[in-house]
């Protein structure tokens, strides 16, 4: 039926074919992708040869003034954009052997002393670079460099996470040697960065003991994103009455496959773990390289 | 308030949508938003309309198509609707489930002019 003036039975055309589907009732068009309708720069459908078509619209007739409304169905993920960006991150990481760890907690869990420490520890086995997420400062930057490793700020701003468009951008001007260890720093936040692709190998999620053990099911997204929990400031047990089970069975429930390790920057504890998951981790992205690089000399 | 970016990027495929299908104004789009998606709907739909002022969607409506959450026990493979994304499996009791749909966030259908 048209939707301008209620006159029924006539067949809408869409460049020349008879259209499929219509809606009962609202009388709008579905119309299917690449039906050969171009936009005249005065928004109106056009075909190839020119011709201006008044009755291309929705309701099949033109009145003047009286818009006429189409449905279009694009079907795109919202996530499209980000999930591209990453999806280059990871190949460039792939081919310069480089390892990249996502690592995303709340604020104040104890991240960047972490990677102070895990700085000092691996800096003359292998080239590391940071970039750090922030709202504002860049006082975490400034004591990674401070450890002995190129690091990059990225202020958010009002943004509550790193997206892969930053990291690429973040990446470009670091200048990294291939076979690196890249430690991305997201901004402290156990909710909006677990939704966010960046490219990585890893999301890592860093929990401290001075936080409460069920954690994991208050923000079970970010801990069902993570391949490893670290379980940070262990050398405060004793003085806490934090049940290392109980949370550690919260974010398997959550995670059935999530490794733990526990560790504290303070003491060391667990530190030789973290650092041996990290050379494990490193020797599988040269790996990854090579037989990513074989078929392509094959063919070359 | 990940919910301004994903609204940001909602309008970004509107306008790139705009220029391959040749429209000017969105009047009602259509999105598609799994229980399990990583997004509160009311703080989607407050930063939609404030990131639509001016543009293309200028008081164009939004329509959420909610999806149910699914997933699969990987002991026992048994099928089972799922309201959070851990659960336990109702017929072997196993917590190693997987989450198979109800995840996802898309733009689905747009009426425009």
């Amino acid at each position: 039926m048209c939707t301008t003036c209620g006159c029924g039975g006539s067949k809408k055309r869409f460049a020349g074919r008879l259209s499929k589907k219509s809606r009962s009732g609202t009388g709008l068009q579905y119309r299917a992708y690449g039906s050969g309708i171009k936009a005249s720069e005065t928004g109106l459908p056009a075909h190839a040869d020119g011709t201006l078509d008044f009755g291309a619209g929705a309701a099949g007739a033109h009145a003047p003034g009286i818009s006429q409304a189409r449905m279009v169905r694009i079907e795109r993920d919202i996530l499209a954009k980000n999930n591209d960006y990453a999806m280059e991150n990871r190949d460039d990481f792939t081919c310069r052997a480089i390892f990249a760890l996502n690592l995303v907690s709340s604020p104040g869990s104890g991240k960047t002393s972490l990677l102070v420490k895990t700085i000092a520890a691996l800096k003359d086995a292998m080239p590391i670079a940071v970039i750090e997420g922030d709202q504002q400062t860049d006082n975490d930057s400034a004591r990674i460099r401070a450890a002995g490793a190129p690091a990059l700020q990225i202020n958010t701003g009002k943004g509550c996470h790193l997206d892969a468009h930053m990291v690429a951008q973040a990446v470009q001007r670091l200048d990294m040697q291939p076979r690196s260890l890249l430690l991305i720093e997201n901004v402290g936040n156990l909710v909006c960065p677990a939704g966010f692709d960046l490219g990585e190998a890893h999301k890592v999620v860093i929990l401290s003991v001075t936080e409460g053990e069920d954690k994991p099911l208050k923000y079970p997204d970010m801990f069902r994103a993570a391949g490893l929990m670290l379980l940070n400031k262990c050398d405060l047990l004793p003085y806490l009455e934090f049940d290392v089970e109980l949370a550690i069975g919260y974010a398997r429930r959550i995670n059935p496959e999530l490794k733990v390790i526990c560790i504290s920057a303070v003491s060391g504890e667990g530190m030789a773990q973290w650092l041996e998951w990290i050379e494990n981790g490193c020797r599988y992205a040269q790996t990854l390289q090579q037989s990513n690089a074989e078929p392509k000399a094959l063919l070359g | 308030m990940h919910e301004m970016s994903l609204a940001e990027s909602i309008v970004q495929i509107l306008e790139d949508a705009a220029r391959e299908q040749g429209y000017v104004r969105v009047r009602t789009v259509w999105l598609e938003i799994g229980q399990l998606a990583c997004v509160e709907q009311e703080s989607l739909r407050f930063c939609f309309d404030l990131v639509t002022r001016d543009g293309i969607a200028h008081q164009a409506r939004l329509e959420i198509i909610e999806k149910a959450g699914q997933g699969r026990c990987l002991a026992c493979l048994a099928e089972m609707a799922m309201a959070a994304p851990y659960g336990v499996c109702p017929v072997c009791g196993s917590q190693n489930l997987q989450v198979t749909g109800g995840d996802q966030m898309r733009v689905r259908e747009l009426e425009v002019e």
